[in-house]
């Protein structure tokens, strides 16, 4: 009569951990009894402080969900009118010009999209920059110091660097480069960039965050990332902890492309004015020197001064690519495809 | 009555006397092959909906078979490597004199609690080299070879030796004799664990990902991520549905002139073990190094990072309410499915008929699909349909059965089909209601299958992401969303804690199925 006691057993430690899981009070839903629900594709670690600010503030009762951009945006794009979204806050422009294209969202009013600094802000008024971020080389000092003096991208073509260049393929921020190598050399002349870059052999990391620790250990000289990482690295560790240095590239160089975080209001809220608080809070001075202190970002409001050593917005490129241009990102993907960069 | 022959006779009497299945286990069984084949549904409708000419221009792109090939061939080296290593492993541990084959026989299912993506991050930081086709092979034969080997080594304690004996006896060497005759008994038992490990392998998202190796899962979701054009990402999930139910089919037709031979009780006497002599340490030592790789290696990378992580500190109360969180929703998860499997599982093995077939097929619909597309599947119709449950935990625990029915069927159907029918009809003689049949008799003889269904589905809820991200209550974090989280920002370190708590909390059910299966048939304690 084994199993007439494994099947008791069982039961019985179902009913066990069932009730000490209940004990601790199971999934809460804290979109309940919220004003207003934000889905964040940016990560709970980065903004959850400013979003409970935010919450404090504005007297808002603010619910977040937090998944990655894109898989928000599908999700968003799969619930439509029905979503109980009022605000979406993306880690990259990719995703909300998404939403745009599908007409869900509402455009916001010139006084909003007026704040932040020329190019910080969808053209049509469907979605603003929050905070943005540039593409830099990241060099290893003691394998190629020549790096400090690099200006332009096409430096990690040099043969010299052969299998010694970092680079996270799969990375949004990485897409949004080649789509600015498109725009800067055309479409022959930034499949010939891809085509040298990958016979090059450069490493493939499976995000920025591995391409800084590839640089950092030596594994490769060069790695091409986002420039915040170094910062929040050299913040938490010290900068004497730190090996790998970045290198701003000029400011015409697609190599030293600005992308951007953004915020858009969903089409059909309820929560119109809600909302627009939170939007409004997000460019205030409070949160525009949240990202720069806390997430080491660049902030997109003028005027706003950060801790860290960052190189002034105004040197580096305006983007003057529509980041939102999906067609574009799609142009971009096949590219890397038949190259073989994927 | 009780000498006739089993097969053939007590089929016919099943069929005359369980002519038509009762509606109480029909209607479950409908309920959940309907929820099965939701995901489906959705991807006909965005299918469909692109018309024509673009599915078929999708599915002429050059890159489109290069990806059925890839997947497919990682599928089947994952599985042929898994089904050697499992066999081999359950060969040495149920039927060689090995040196520390108990404790050996404990550690080798181990690596079922490590989750994929757990295995693949450690995998990645230490051999950056071994990316693509080689890293996921290994990650994914480490992680899933568990699979085949547990019902392997429950088979092996339960066939009978006379019949390896007379093999010996007639002059059949050792070896030969473990591949003609223990081998083909055990052969059911291996390849539904070889289809679990086939699926597994198509559905995984976390390793491929990582380890960067373009096939079916890593494609559909960059094509959500990356373009947002859903319809790529529905042609091809609808191509891998259909390569997932010929293998389900395939899997069906390699068992079935073997499965009659099974039928009948199970056996008191031990095998004889094999003296290994000089070989012995040689097979300890293969053995061991297996579980180096799949088991060590991982969790000491983990111990690694959480040692490096401690200096930042431990958020402990996240950390308690999220594994909260986790055994609450893999426990509802488990029983909601299991409320599903068990009539399903009942029925197949009860009720062999055309229509119980294509019930049982459909259950496998959803099963290699990635967990992004179900979840998606869910979205569509949870805010058409079952707006009042979207994103709270009922709508969640649908995902879950849909994604994992089928690893809880097996285990039930195979526990139902090895108990006798005759005892149910005696039942039925002295007075019982069918349905007093079913609680008293049934449900009963195959508790241990529906155990270890039951710890087999809670085991994989556990490390379940992408759909619980997607679907579960807002606010709500499992240990998997929180490792997401963090890993999302900061190194390893951060996330380390979480990790190690859902490996510790895998490793549960990872016993518990263990001993579910080693006392399927009881002849041993392990």
């Amino acid at each position: 009569m084994h199993v007439r006691r494994i099947l008791s057993a069982s039961l019985a430690a179902i009913a066990l951990l069932g009730a000490a899981a209940c004990g601790s009070d199971g999934p809460t839903d804290t979109t309940e009894g919220a004003d207003l629900v934000i889905y964040s594709g940016r990560s709970e670690s980065l903004v959850k402080g400013i979003l409970d600010d935010l919450a404090k503030e504005t007297g808002v009762k603010v619910g977040v969900r937090y998944a990655g951009s894109s898989e928000l945006a599908a999700q968003l794009l799969e619930e439509g009118e029905a979503t109980k979204a009022d605000l979406f806050f993306s880690q990259d422009a990719g995703a909300l010009g998404a939403l745009a294209q599908a007409g869900r969202l509402e455009a916001l009013d010139a006084a909003v999209t007026d704040r932040v600094i020329d190019g910080f802000a969808d053209p049509n008024g469907q979605w603003v920059g929050t905070s943005a971020r540039a593409r830099v080389i990241g060099y290893n000092p003691t394998l190629a110091p020549e790096a400090e003096q690099m200006t332009s991208i096409d430096a990690v073509l040099d043969p010299k660097y052969k299998g010694k260049v970092g680079y996270a393929p799969a990375n949004a921020s990485f897409h949004a480069f080649v789509t600015a190598l498109r725009v800067a050399k055309g479409e022959d002349g930034a499949k010939e960039w891809l085509t040298k870059f990958k016979a090059n052999e450069p490493r493939k990391y499976d995000n920025n965050i591995l391409v800084l620790d590839g640089v950092d250990k030596g594994e490769v000289a060069l790695g091409l990332l986002n420039h915040y990482y170094w910062y929040e690295r050299v913040a938490e560790k010290g900068a004497d902890a730190v090996t790998a240095r970045i290198r701003f590239l000029g400011s015409d160089d697609p190599g030293a492309l600005i992308n951007v975080a953004g915020v858009g209001i969903l089409k059909g809220t309820d929560q119109k004015e809600s909302a627009l608080k939170a939007v409004n809070y997000l460019l205030s001075e409070k949160a525009q020197k949240y990202f720069a202190d806390e997430t080491a970002e660049y902030p997109v409001v003028a005027g706003i001064a950060s801790k860290h050593d960052l190189p002034p917005l105004a040197d580096l490129e305006k983007s003057s690519i529509d980041l939102n241009k999906l067609d574009s990102l799609e142009t971009t993907l096949a590219m890397l495809n038949e190259v073989g960069l994927t | 009555m009780a000498e006739t022959a089993p097969g053939a006779l007590s089929r016919l009497r099943g069929r005359e006397d369980h002519g038509r299945p009762p509606w109480w286990l029909v209607l479950p069984a409908l309920a959940g092959a309907a929820l099965a084949v939701l995901p489906l549904g959705y991807l006909l409708v965005r299918t469909f909906e692109a018309g024509p000419d673009r599915v078929v221009e999708i599915l002429n792109r050059p890159g489109t078979a290069a990806l059925v090939g890839r997947s497919l061939g990682l599928a089947a080296v994952v599985t042929g490597l898994c089904l050697l290593i499992g066999i081999t492993m359950a060969a040495l541990v149920t039927r060689t004199a090995m040196p520390g084959r108990r404790v050996l026989a404990v550690l080798a299912p181990l690596p079922l609690a490590i989750p994929s993506y757990v295995a693949a991050f450690a995998w990645v930081a230490a051999v950056p080299w071994a990316r693509g086709f080689i890293g996921a092979t290994i990650v994914l034969t480490a992680c899933t070879y568990p699979y085949v080997y547990l019902p392997v080594v429950a088979a092996m304690r339960s066939v009978d030796p006379a019949q390896e004996e007379v093999s010996r006896s007639l002059g059949r060497s050792a070896w030969r004799t473990f591949w003609t005759v223990t081998a083909r008994q055990v052969w059911p038992a291996a390849a539904s664990g070889g289809l679990l490990v086939a699926l597994y392998t198509l559905s995984d998202f976390g390793a491929v990902s990582i380890l960067q190796y373009d096939v079916f899962t890593r494609v559909i979701h960059t094509s959500y991520t990356a373009t947002f054009d859903r319809t790529p990402a529905a042609v091809l999930s609808t191509l891998l549905v259909v390569i997932t139910v010929v293998i389900a089919v395939g899997e069906r037709w390699t068992r079935r002139p073997v499965e009659q031979t099974r039928v009948g009780g199970g056996v008191a006497r031990r095998a004889e073990l094999h003296r290994l002599g000089a070989l012995g340490p040689l097979a300890s030592g293969l053995v061991v190094a297996v579980l180096l790789v799949s088991l060590a290696f991982p969790v000491a990378s983990l111990l690694y990072w959480f040692a490096t992580g401690l200096s930042a500190g431990i958020d402990t109360e996240r950390l308690l309410t999220s594994t909260g969180t986790t055994v609450l929703l893999a426990v509802l998860g488990a029983v909601a499915t299991m409320a599903l499997a068990v009539p399903i599982g009942v029925l197949v093995a009860r009720h062999r008929s055309r229509a119980s077939a294509v019930v049982e097929t459909a259950t496998w619909a959803g099963h290699a699909l990635p967990g992004i597309v179900v979840a998606l599947a869910l979205v569509f119709f949870g805010v058409r349909v079952a707006q009042p449950i979207y994103q709270r935990t009922p709508l969640l625990l649908i995902a879950y059965a849909v994604l994992f029915l089928p690893a809880g069927l097996g285990a039930v159907r195979g526990a139902v089909a090895m108990s006798s029918p005759r005892i149910e009809e005696v039942a039925r003689s002295l007075g019982s209601s069918p349905i007093t049949v079913l609680r008293r008799v049934t449900i009963p003889l195959a508790a241990p299958g529906i155990a270890a269904g039951t710890a087999l589905v809670m085991l994989t809820i556990m490390k379940e992401l992408p759909a619980t991200l997607l679907l579960r209550p807002t606010g709500a974090n499992t240990l998997a969303t929180s490792l997401w989280t963090e890993t999302g920002v900061a190194a390893y370190a951060a996330a380390a804690p979480y990790a190690l708590a859902l490996v510790l909390l895998a490793v549960l059910p990872t016993l518990w199925l263990m001993r579910a299966q080693g006392r399927f048939t009881a002849t041993e304690d392990l």
